[in-house]
């Protein structure tokens, strides 16, 4: 009968050992760490590649294809990494070290290591359906869960695309509205309820994301958005805006401010059964005033609660923004820049004009002639007005 | 003959109508047409013979601005569509 401590002595008089410094000269080599997986997730060497040892056999020609590759194997204190360089060994490969105290050692001695992020129990189960998707994964969601997304409005848009960000995990969403829930917005304001009926649109929503998903912390500014405040909301940092304004002065103001803090917006307008969505990435396509240079007259440009719109309509524009959002959050997909996407809810169409940059763009043009902001609800009256 | 789509917000210039039909071999020809048969509309459009800076007009998704705005050619069957901006997100 052989006993551990013998097997483990015929082992590595079997294979060879490295220390680290030398280990570190060793050019081209493969670092393998076998240790298992909670192990892995509290730090590794930088680089490494994890095999935990009991998949070794079957998983290494895919981590080390060449055989001829010299390889390190490493575990915490170089017993696991000795057995593992024997089986290494007994597959082919020709040049196999065992690091001599393994991790531990290494770490010991001042050597640099990666501590890996991944999400935790909870959260891969939560997100586990974007986690199934390859084009997202875990790296996706990682970068869905570092992102902050600024909602203009927490209305008929800002309803769906606050539901959907937060469900998709995004981590950090802010929200801006002065108003208060009424009756009149839940036909299509989903985020709200009559328990939150007379409380600021702001709360309201805090209050349904957060029973929805504890992972996104929210921002709220119970506030109508103005040259005066922009700077400093848009100063506490946001990757993506989704403007689901009301109004010409605030999507005007929204685009200048976007543009100068290099903010991409994701837009989207209504009325009655037609939306139109687009994606307004500043100086990498056009803005807003490359689109519409200017508003039309008041008169044709009645607002929602003058004109009406379909309940429904938000939800489907507004998740078209979300979609939007989250891809550009992911960096995955093309997203609509220079297509304007037209929805007719009656006839059910979606239609798709082109949009360029123009060069005479007054701000994200080749010589902007507005570069602070200007006074948005006199130039949205117009010069008749 | 091209088809002209109406904005919601100019429907009620067109009677009411969501697409309109016009001829022209070129957008100049087919608005001067539109203003004749529906004069409301047209003026909301098109005023002193030029487009109107707060409408936007795409030749089959092209905007007539990037292309050769009035001059620019309309095929027959080609669809025109009219948009002004809208900033509902109520």
């Amino acid at each position: 009968m052989t006993t551990y401590r013998e097997l483990l002595e015929q082992t590595k008089a079997q294979i060879d050992e490295i220390d680290a410094r030398t280990a570190g000269e060793l050019a081209g080599a493969a670092w393998i760490d076998v240790r298992e997986d909670d192990e892995w997730q509290e730090g590794h060497i930088p680089g490494a590649t994890h095999v935990p040892r009991g998949y070794l056999e079957s998983r290494i020609e895919s981590a080390v294809p060449a055989k001829d590759t010299p390889v390190v194997v490493y575990c915490a204190a170089g017993s696991r990494s000795a057995f593992a360089a024997k089986t290494l060994q007994e597959l082919g490969y020709s040049s196999v070290r065992s690091l001599i105290g393994g991790f531990t050692d290494w770490k010991r001695n001042g050597g640099e290591i990666t501590i890996p992020r991944t999400l935790t129990p909870e959260r891969r189960t939560r997100y586990s359906r974007h986690l199934l998707i390859p084009e997202l994964g875990e790296e996706g969601q990682l970068k869905l869960l570092d992102a902050r997304i600024l909602l203009i409005g927490a209305g008929g848009l800002g309803s769906p695309a606050a539901l959907y960000l937060a469900a998709a995990g995004v981590g950090t969403l802010g929200l801006i509205d002065a108003d208060i829930v009424d009756e009149t917005n839940l036909q299509r304001q989903i985020i709200h309820s009559l328990d939150t009926l007379g409380t600021p649109k702001v709360d309201s929503a805090k209050a349904s994301i957060e029973a929805l998903n504890p992972d996104v912390d929210v921002i709220t500014y119970r506030e109508r958005l103005t040259s005066e405040n922009i700077d400093r909301i848009l100063d506490d940092g946001w990757d993506i805006i989704v403007d689901g304004a009301d109004n010409f002065p605030t999507r005007y103001l929204v685009n200048d401010a976007s543009v100068w803090h290099g903010i991409p917006v994701v837009h989207g307008s209504i009325y009655r059964f037609e939306g139109q969505v687009t994606v307004f990435k500043p100086h990498d396509g056009p803005c807003y005033r490359c689109l519409f240079p200017e508003p039309p007259p008041p008169e044709l440009a009645p607002s929602c609660s003058e004109g009406g719109v379909l309940g429904v309509l938000p939800g489907i524009v507004g998740t078209l923004q979300t979609n939007e959002a989250i891809k550009l959050a992911a960096g995955i997909g093309e997203p609509l820049a220079g297509r304007l996407l037209l929805f007719d809810a009656l006839s059910t169409e979606f239609s798709e004009v082109k949009i360029e940059r123009r060069a005479d763009c007054p701000v994200c043009g080749d010589h902007p002639t507005i570069t602070e902001y200007i006074d948005y609800v006199e130039f949205c009256a117009g010069p008749a007005h | 003959m091209s088809v002209i789509r109406i904005p919601p917000a100019l429907r009620s210039e067109a009677g009411g109508a969501r697409e309109v039909e016009a001829s022209g071999a070129t957008l100049r020809e087919l608005l001067d047409d539109l203003a004749t048969r529906m004069p409301a509309l047209g003026s909301r459009v098109y005023d002193s013979g030029k487009i109107q800076p707060f409408v936007n007009v795409y030749v089959d998704g092209e905007d007539a601005r990037t292309r050769d705005g009035l001059d620019t050619p309309v095929r027959e069957g080609s669809t025109v569509i009219l948009l002004p901006a809208m900033a509902g997100g109520c």
